[in-house]
């Protein structure tokens, strides 16, 4: 591995008021498998997209099997050989796989011809597909299958891969390495973005490590422990959250027999959906996206009305409570989508803060607004939970994601809540502002209240939670006490045991 | 290349700015219009805008300037409680019409009693009727989501045949010689709606306007009900996690905009129009639409635009009279105001940038 | 009251007539949804095209240029909510209601000086020994080129969305345009593309409307088509074969109450004439209670803004 594949040479790309790149360089050869490793923000995606085509360099050069290198658009890209699956695919759902696949594709052959290569290249590498499904109905899993099968069919030198396992159940993530080793041995570089320190030690040979847009380092991650990883990526060593066992109290909220239909064309409904939570304890819900989760948490706010008897709150039913009268009992929920669901983007935080706090804050008096209350309650949880901005005037859109979410955790955290449900509370949040969070959840639990925690990070749950329970195609696995789990297990109730062997996967 | 980059926060300084910009364009604009159709520019305009207001006939435009502005601003304002809910009701030029239908019938019912309580009973029908007009594609959506926007105006093409079909059966002048439309309400002392204050133009549908414009005011910045409606708009998702009920608010503004627009209609059949008859309707409910996006949907904004709308109407009547300019050339002046509107709000919101565009 | 003056096969070759104007803005329309835009304009653009075809070829005396200048007028026009819808990021439904507005307004300035004059008269295309089948030939066989050309349309429209490249690029816009973008395609582009030809539709049904259906020019002859245009687009489910059957739906029940005016029918002519509105109103909702299978059809984005992320 001494010839190079890809050279990226001083590549710098300044944003208004941010420097996303600041001359990065790095090398890939052939047949590698290179870990590009940093947190949320170092600048791994804007880096990427320049590599694709998708954004331009300020200055820097690239050059690609020996040659200069300046994709104007992704079909350059792809024309030189280079592919890319995305984090958040570029798929469209109602269109099938075979559609999806061409539009990725520079010469797509006609769709008959194309069916059938979906079908063979899908068996060489044990990711069947069918190329005739819309993808609105594919797993997370299969979706990921067909952004894979797309670049395989362009016979790619370099195949870039965006946070491929944040979609994964553990085994799914197996099934994955195999493919990607696979390619390596057959000579195709992969470039693969990542947060996740034990992944990358186990497949990749080199890592280059970003943090606020530089490179800190180059290093072997099988030579390397993740603890020194991690310094290279955060830069100090985060304390991790600290947390006072305590004996869990009443049940809070006692859910039984919960089924909801999918919130769109393509979403995943709750079938019979059982769950209770006591005061002082964490319940983590995993899984991966799109097997429920929105729903859940829309069940739980009262966006969504269920059916009788299927909520009781302190033994109370309040299946058909709006989101208003379940706030006034103590039920607070935070969203997973913090701009325009958990926030409104163009309206002030003082506005924001008056979103859910309405009712328990006292910020409506006889049906009239209360600004100076609320820009008060406003400033308190700037305050209390350090969200970084000038004001409460600032609008929500005008914060970081980290700072953001800390405003909507707090808002909900300073309600006192009996029982409080949060959906991705740390998704796309830098490494500090998520501690801060997960601390502020164990704090909660700790002063009593009961809280869920719905998250697709493994690690996250397995940290705070005292109970685990996973999401699989709208039904939800029995909760187990976390001490004593294992990822396998945890890996087992996510897939929820039925489609866990790589050819069943597409039934 | 130009591009645009968003500010991390919406600009007030270009959001109060944008629509003096877009009059201004417009001015510019209409201008070259009016040169292209052999009108000395400088003259159209200055006749359109400046005369009614300063010239040797003021005394006789400025009461017509409240006159025009009322209707306008009165339906504005429910339009814009919509519009700013996101929920598009473009058919106030139905509920308008149907609201003096019912008005002026109750009004024409009791002729020639001269009870006190007739024109206030007017009041309530007018508002009604636009109400139960509006209530159509409110129901509608409610209940099996049909879209708005395109039944509240094709229910406007209903209401013009229903305008037609009363002003020659129902509501025709008896003692009107077979000629359709009906009896003139002025000069029913007790159904009609005349000037408060003689030759200022101010009457009571000028009244209720600036009524409607306090009410709408308080409502959007001080209630609940109103932060909900801007919730609803800016981001319909996050609305329904706070609690806000959608259906309620469809009910309430779809409800709200028809019942003003009903009083607009009322008011005018009563008052500066006086009768019922197949072109009563002039257009108000949708230059309306305009009125309010100039107003940047803001009660005091709605305010003034619904003034200036009213200005190029009389200016341009008087065009039409001294310069021969086509009375078409001041709807497409209006029109091309929307359009400058539109195309300078960016600013509000985005940045222009000279320099390289990304790869894209 | 006299019905037997109502002849079907008459019936049947008018309701093509009438429904021809609507056919071609709502397959426009169908094209320009699919893309992700919606343009509530149709009004405007058919009204332009209706007074820019009839002024074309009142001054120089040949109906296919004013066919050509209509689509000219009508593209021009859409272009105009193009640039303010994709570049300059302008909300689509007021942007789509400034069209309609402007375009009441303009047409009506232009349309002053041809109140009165008649256009240059249109022939009929001969199919041949087809045009002289007894009953068939009059109702399908004996029409102008236009009425053909809209049904070619249809199909090619059908035929480009589902089999071409570029209609499958034009649906993957529509569909997301972060992912088509991501992908490397031209977003702004394609929808431009897609609403230029959304307003040479418009313009050319209009067109047919001013110089054939009528034919004459009169202020706001439109009369609400493009909003029945856009209502047709909705109960299609966005497929252009339904188009079709909404469009001739529409002129059935256009002709049928004309015809039933003509023969003295005891009801009112107001009520009859308001018929078409109200049937409209009731297609849609029947379309929107049957949700599901037709929300899975409609454009994902549709109406969403889209800026290009940096």
């Amino acid at each position: 591995m001494t010839d190079t594949l890809l050279a990226v040479d001083g590549l710098t790309k300044t944003y208004p008021g941010v420097v996303a790149n600041d001359n990065v360089s790095f090398s890939i050869a052939p047949g590698e498998v290179h870990a590009l490793l940093g947190e949320n923000g170092a600048g791994k995606s804007t880096l990427v997209k320049m590599v694709y085509g998708l954004v331009r360099p300020d200055s820097g050069r690239m050059e690609f099997a020996g040659s200069p290198y300046e994709p104007a658009s992704p079909h350059s890209a792809r024309a030189s050989g280079i592919t890319m699956v995305f984090q958040h695919f570029s798929l469209f759902e109602a269109l099938n796989v075979a559609e999806n696949i061409a539009l990725g594709m520079e010469n797509p052959p006609p769709q008959r011809k194309l069916a059938k290569r979906i079908r063979e290249v899908g068996k060489a590498f044990g990711l069947p597909l069918s190329p005739d499904r819309l993808v609105g109905e594919l797993s997370a899993g299969e979706r990921q299958r067909v952004e894979i099968i797309r670049c395989l069919l362009q016979d790619p030198k370099l195949l870039i891969m965006d946070e491929p396992t944040s979609v994964l159940t553990p085994q799914e993530v197996e099934i994955l390495f195999e493919t990607l080793r696979r390619l390596r041995a057959e000579g195709t570089a992969i470039l693969y973005i990542s947060h996740k320190l034990e992944e990358i030690r186990k497949l990749c040979d080199r890592a280059t490590v970003l943090r606020e847009g530089r490179v800190t380092g180059i290093c072997q991650p099988s030579a390397e422990s993740v603890r020194s990883m991690a310094e290279m990526m955060v830069g100090s060593t985060l304390k991790t959250p600290s947390r006072r066992p305590g004996t869990p109290g009443a049940t809070v909220l006692d859910v039984a027999a919960l089924s909801v239909a999918p919130a769109s064309p393509f979403g995943t409904g709750l079938k019979d959906v059982g769950l209770d939570v006591r005061s002082g304890e964490i319940l983590g819900i995993g899984g991966v996206a799109g097997n429920g989760q929105d729903e859940l948490l829309a069940a739980l706010s009262g966006e969504v009305r269920v059916v009788r008897g299927a909520l009781r709150f302190h033994g109370n039913d309040i299946g058909n409570f709006g989101p208003v009268a379940r706030r006034r009992l103590g039920l607070l929920a935070a969203p997973e989508e913090r701009l325009g669901h958990a926030a409104v983007p163009d309206m002030s935080l003082t506005e924001n803060a008056l979103l859910t706090g309405a009712v328990r804050e006292g910020l409506v008096g006889r049906g009239f607004l209360r600004w100076n209350r609320a820009r008060a309650f406003a400033k308190r949880i700037i305050s209390a939970f350090d969200v970084r901005t000038p004001g409460p005037a600032s609008a929500a859109r005008s914060l970081s994601g980290g700072n953001l979410q800390k405003f909507v955790i707090g808002r909900e955290i300073l309600q006192r809540p009996a029982c409080l449900v949060v959906n991705q509370p740390t998704w796309g949040v830098d490494a500090a502002a998520a501690a801060a969070i997960r601390q502020a959840l164990l704090d909660l639990a700790a002063e009593g209240a009961a809280v869920i925690v719905i998250s697709q990070d493994l690690d996250e749950l397995v940290e705070i939670s005292d109970r685990f329970a996973a999401l699989n195609g709208g039904r939800l696995s029995d909760a187990r006490q976390v001490a004593g789990l294992t990822m396998d297990e945890i890996g087992l109730m996510m897939g929820g045991a039925h489609d866990l062997a790589p050819g069943n996967a597409a039934a | 290349m130009i591009r645009l980059e968003r500010r991390p926060q919406a600009s007030r300084l270009w959001a109060a700015a944008t629509p003096l910009v877009a009059v201004a364009l417009t001015m510019v604009a209409g201008s070259a219009l009016f040169g292209f159709l052999g009108k000395d520019p400088f003259i159209s305009i200055r006749t359109i805008f400046w005369d009614p207001l300063f010239g040797e006939f003021a005394w006789y435009y400025r009461g017509q300037l409240l006159v025009k502005a009322g209707p306008l601003i009165l339906i504005a304002i429910g339009l814009s409680l919509g519009f700013r809910a996101g929920i598009w009701n473009i058919g106030a030029e139905g509920q308008y019409i149907v609201g003096a239908i019912c008005g002026a019938g109750v009004g024409l019912a009791f002729y020639p009693a001269g009870f006190w309580f007739i024109f206030p009973l007017m009041i309530v029908a007018g508002a009604i009727g636009g109400f139960a007009w509006a209530m159509i594609p409110a129901v509608l959506k409610v209940w099996f989501n049909t879209n708005e926007i395109l039944v509240s105006l094709l229910l406007v093409y209903v209401a013009e045949q229903l305008l037609a079909s009363v002003s020659l059966g129902l509501l025709r002048n008896p003692d009107g010689a077979g000629f359709p439309g009906s009896r003139n309400l002025r000069q029913y002392e007790a159904a009609s709606n005349a000037e408060i204050i003689a030759g200022t133009g101010i009457h009571w549908g000028v009244v209720t306007a600036l009524l409607a414009v306090i009410f709408a005011y308080v409502l959007l910045s001080r209630h609940m009900l109103g932060y909900q409606i801007r919730l609803a708009g800016a981001s319909p998702r996050a609305a329904r996690f706070a609690g806000v009920r959608p259906n309620l608010l469809i009910v309430f503004c779809l409800g709200a905009g028809g019942a003003l627009a009903g009083l607009a209609g009322l008011f005018e059949v009563s008052g500066p129009s006086g009768q019922i008859s197949i072109d009563f309707n002039s257009g108000y409910g949708f230059t309306a639409i305009i009125v309010a996006f100039l107003g940047r949907l803001h009660p005091i904004g709605i305010l003034l635009a619904g003034l200036l709308l009213a200005l190029t109407f009389i200016g341009g009547e008087a065009a039409q009279a001294n310069l021969g300019l086509p009375a078409s050339a001041i709807q497409a002046f209006q029109g091309m105001l929307l359009f400058f509107l539109l195309a300078v709000d960016v600013l509000a919101s985005y940045r222009i940038r000279l320099g390289s565009p990304e790869a894209a | 009251m006299d019905l037997s003056v109502i002849n079907p096969a008459v019936l049947a070759a008018s309701l093509m007539v009438a429904a021809t104007p609507i056919l071609l803005a709502a397959i426009g329309e169908l094209v320009v949804e699919k893309s992700g835009v919606l343009n509530l304009g149709v009004e405007g653009m058919m009204i332009i095209g209706a007074v820019s075809g009839y002024a074309v070829s009142v001054n120089t005396g040949s109906v296919f240029l004013g066919f050509v200048g209509a689509v000219v007028g009508g593209a021009m026009l859409a272009l105009v909510f193009g640039v303010l819808t994709q570049v300059l990021l302008s909300n689509q439904v007021a942007s789509g209601l400034a069209l309609t507005l402007f375009g009441l307004g303009l047409s009506a300035l232009i349309g002053e000086s041809y109140l009165m004059v008649r256009p240059p008269p249109v022939g009929d295309l001969s199919l041949g020994p087809l045009a002289d089948i007894p009953g068939l030939g009059k109702m399908l066989f004996r029409h102008d080129v236009i009425v053909y050309l809209s049904l070619a349309l249809v199909g090619g429209v059908w035929a480009f969305l589902r089999y071409s490249r570029w209609g499958l690029i034009l649906r993957a816009v529509g569909e997301s345009h972060d992912a088509a973008h991501a992908l490397g395609y031209k977003v702004i582009r394609v929808r431009l593309a897609a609403i230029a030809f959304g307003g040479a539709c418009a313009g050319l049904g209009g067109a047919y409307l001013s110089l054939i259906r009528v034919p004459q020019w009169t202020e706001g002859m439109t009369a609400g088509a493009g909003w029945i245009a856009l209502a047709i687009v909705v109960f299609s489910s966005w497929k252009p074969v339904w188009v079709l059957v909404g469009a001739y739906l529409f002129g059935g029940v256009a002709v049928l109450q004309l015809n039933l005016q003509a023969a003295g029918v005891e009801v009112p002519v107001e009520y009859l004439s308001m018929s078409p509105y109200l049937i409209t109103i009731l297609v849609l909702i029947i379309m929107s209670t049957g949700r599901g299978r037709s929300a899975l059809n409609a454009p994902a984005d549709l109406g969403r803004p889209f800026h290009a992320p940096a």
